[in-house]
């Protein structure tokens, strides 16, 4: 739990690259490292360009309106930030939620995990995947993919439409959903369709076990390169049912160590600020939250797929815990504590999804009408869900005239922060540490930050603003080499 | 049965000028036109490829800080670029997507850039995103049309 390759000793000597910004990564992110002649790693950084203007752009509105407003900090994962921000706030109307708003809820949380993994694995990893980290740059993407493997591309696809189908259903509309508000939801179910939806959940659930014999195969077939990859140590966080189930949607925080050892276990994240403390470091906009019991140099930990596998005692769904089980005890574990082994941890979470979707599908309570309720009205709310890239907390504070006065967010890829600079750090020793600087070997550096599925909210899509940019500096800050990739292709910039 | 023709913008409505694509399809939705579906997402992705089959023609949309004021408009075609870089496609590759998925060329694609300034959280667009904005719904409407476009 070092910091060692955080800070050169004496980076003046030293000349550096930089990968700006990441691809396929949401949003703004950039690696910068510190090579001496010999080209000898002295320093690597994970750069994150976080917004910080979440809070201000959610004070001074009225509650009712954040679970819609806050969709659109992140083009990614809205669902999530939509149901964390309504369970935050049926907090502060002291609301119980019914059993068919709950499960209403879980079912567009589920639909959400399953389209938001499936585009993960099947598109934005398996070109790393399938063809290795040293591939052509040209074959390793999504069209490299499809022409490999034309019907995992094709199952990818449907699984992620069916997702969204999921969510345009219960949420109202594809995007900008209304589904979830303060107290409940405001949509029904319709038998026609939740028939809809039942019609293809066998296929789904198929499938999603066609994804996990994948990466299964894939580390079989890799064992020792995957296992190594990137790895570190690291604590684990995340939500548990009461049982110490897996639950995606809600329970209690709890976090164990690199050994395995509970740290704490069934804490209401309703204090969440009694157990974690958000770091600064100058060098980085994205905050580095740890532990307080173990200190900002030994308490930071990771989130995601695989700290939620490792943490929980069982899933509650029997195909996904069966592969759970394996996962856990394959090469006597050490998959599970791999940085690759997120990629098997969130096809397993998939399976699950697609199971807790079938299963809801098949409850009555999901067609009821009892859709709202309310309580006794708090000044403070905490919401705190599982989104696909792991632990999701919204905190707010609302004042008599029901206005926003304060709020909080802290983001899975915040939580996250340590944990892949820890993975780009050990990669950079790995395959970088005196040999020449190639594309393919820098590729290697963004293998191990898209095993996270980082959700960097802050990018804007517009046409042109989608580069990725290479630059070799010498000590005085001379550009040395830059090369400029956009949607057009790679070319040189100078 | 899906309408003919498909106007799809993408973009954050919350991101000042990103507005750009959600907001021309606002307008021309807005027309209730007969054989025309309009559709909206945050950013491109591949599932989009499944909204393109059966269609005429199709228009994208988006805002673009490359593209000269007011917009830019074109006739695209499937292309492997580069375009994994982030969660977002260019549709350029949407249509490369839907040509391997279908194993048949994409129906007839046009791209509207139009132009944008400025993509802060929480802004409003521009007054000039504003004036390119009515420029370029009036090119939509000719090209819905089936006319030749000013």
């Amino acid at each position: 739990m070092s910091f060692e390759l955080e800070t050169a000793a004496h980076p003046q000597n030293l000349k550096r690259v930089a990968i700006e910004p990441v691809s396929r990564v949401e949003g703004h992110g950039k690696v910068t490292l510190l090579l001496d002649d010999d080209n000898k790693v002295h320093q690597v950084r994970l750069h994150i360009v976080e917004f910080r203007g979440f809070e201000r752009f959610i004070q001074g509105r009225p509650y009712w309106e954040v679970p819609v407003m806050v969709q659109r900090l992140c083009g990614i994962c809205p669902v999530s930030h939509h149901l964390a921000a309504s369970k935050a706030l049926d907090m502060v109307i002291g609301a119980t939620l019914t059993p068919t708003a709950e499960k209403l809820r879980r079912l567009m949380h589920y639909g959400q995990i399953l389209q938001s993994h499936a585009l993960h694995f099947f598109h934005l990893a398996s070109p790393d995947l399938l063809f290795g980290f040293d591939a052509d740059v040209a074959k390793r993407n999504i069209v490299g993919v499809i022409g490999a493997a034309p019907e995992v591309a094709k199952k990818g696809v449907l699984l992620r439409k069916y997702g969204q189908e999921i969510i345009r259903m219960t949420a109202g509309k594809r995007v900008h959903g209304t589904g979830s508000v303060p107290g409940g939801v405001n949509k029904a179910l319709s038998i026609a369709e939740r028939d809809l939806l039942l019609k293809d959940i066998y296929q789904m659930v198929a499938w999603s076990r066609e994804a996990v014999g994948i990466i299964k195969g894939l580390f079989e077939k890799n064992l020792a390169s995957y296992n190594e990859f990137g790895r570190f140590r690291a604590h684990s966080l995340s939500l548990v049912r009461a049982d110490g189930a897996m639950d995606l949607y809600h329970g209690g925080l709890r976090a164990r160590s690199a050994d395995g050892k509970p740290l704490f276990d069934h804490f209401d994240y309703g204090r969440y600020w009694e157990v974690i403390t958000e770091d600064v470091k100058p060098w980085s906009y994205m905050k580095f939250p740890f532990l307080n019991s173990l200190g900002p140099a030994e308490g930071w930990y990771r989130v995601g797929p695989l700290a939620r596998m490792t943490n929980c005692d069982f899933i509650p769904t029997p195909l996904a815990d069966k592969e759970r089980i394996e996962f856990l005890a394959y090469d006597g574990g050490r998959p599970a504590g791999a940085t690759l082994g997120y990629h098997w941890a969130r096809m397993i979470e998939m399976l699950h999804a697609a199971e807790n979707i079938k299963d809801l599908l098949h409850d009555d309570d999901i067609l009821g009408t009892d859709l709202m309720s309310q309580g006794e009205r708090q000044e403070r709310g905490v919401g705190v869900i599982e989104a696909p890239r792991g632990t999701l907390i919204h905190h707010y504070r609302v004042n008599e005239d029901d206005l926003v006065i304060r709020a909080n967010l802290i983001v899975s890829t915040t939580h996250n922060n340590q944990a892949m600079n820890e993975a780009i750090r050990q990669v950079a020793r790995q395959h970088l540490d005196g040999r020449e600087v190639t594309e393919a070997l820098l590729n290697h550096i963004e293998v191990a930050i898209r095993c996270f599925d980082p959700c960097l909210s802050c990018a804007t899509h517009a046409l042109g603003r989608m580069p990725l940019e290479v630059t070799l500096e010498d000590a005085e800050g001379r550009v040395l080499d830059r090369k400029f990739k956009d949607g057009r292709g790679v070319r040189s910039a100078t | 049965m899906k309408a003919p023709l498909l106007v799809f913008g993408w973009g954050n409505p919350s991101r000042g000028d990103d507005a750009l694509g959600p907001l021309l399809v606002e307008r021309i939705e807005a027309l209730r036109l007969p054989d025309v579906e309009c559709l909206t997402d945050f950013q491109l992705q591949v599932e989009h490829a499944l909204d393109l089959h059966g269609r005429r023609r199709i228009l994208f949309v988006d805002a673009s800080v490359d593209a000269a004021a007011p917009f830019s408009a074109s006739r695209i075609d499937p292309a492997k670029d580069a375009s994994f870089t982030t969660h977002a496609m260019t549709p350029q590759a949407v249509l490369q997507v839907y040509r391997d998925l279908e194993d048949e060329d994409p129906p007839p694609t046009w791209l509207l850039a139009i132009r944008g300034e400025s993509f802060e959280l929480g802004q409003a667009p521009s007054a000039a995103a504003q004036g390119n904005l009515a420029a370029a719904v009036a090119w939509t409407r000719h090209w819905l049309s089936g006319r030749q476009p000013p």
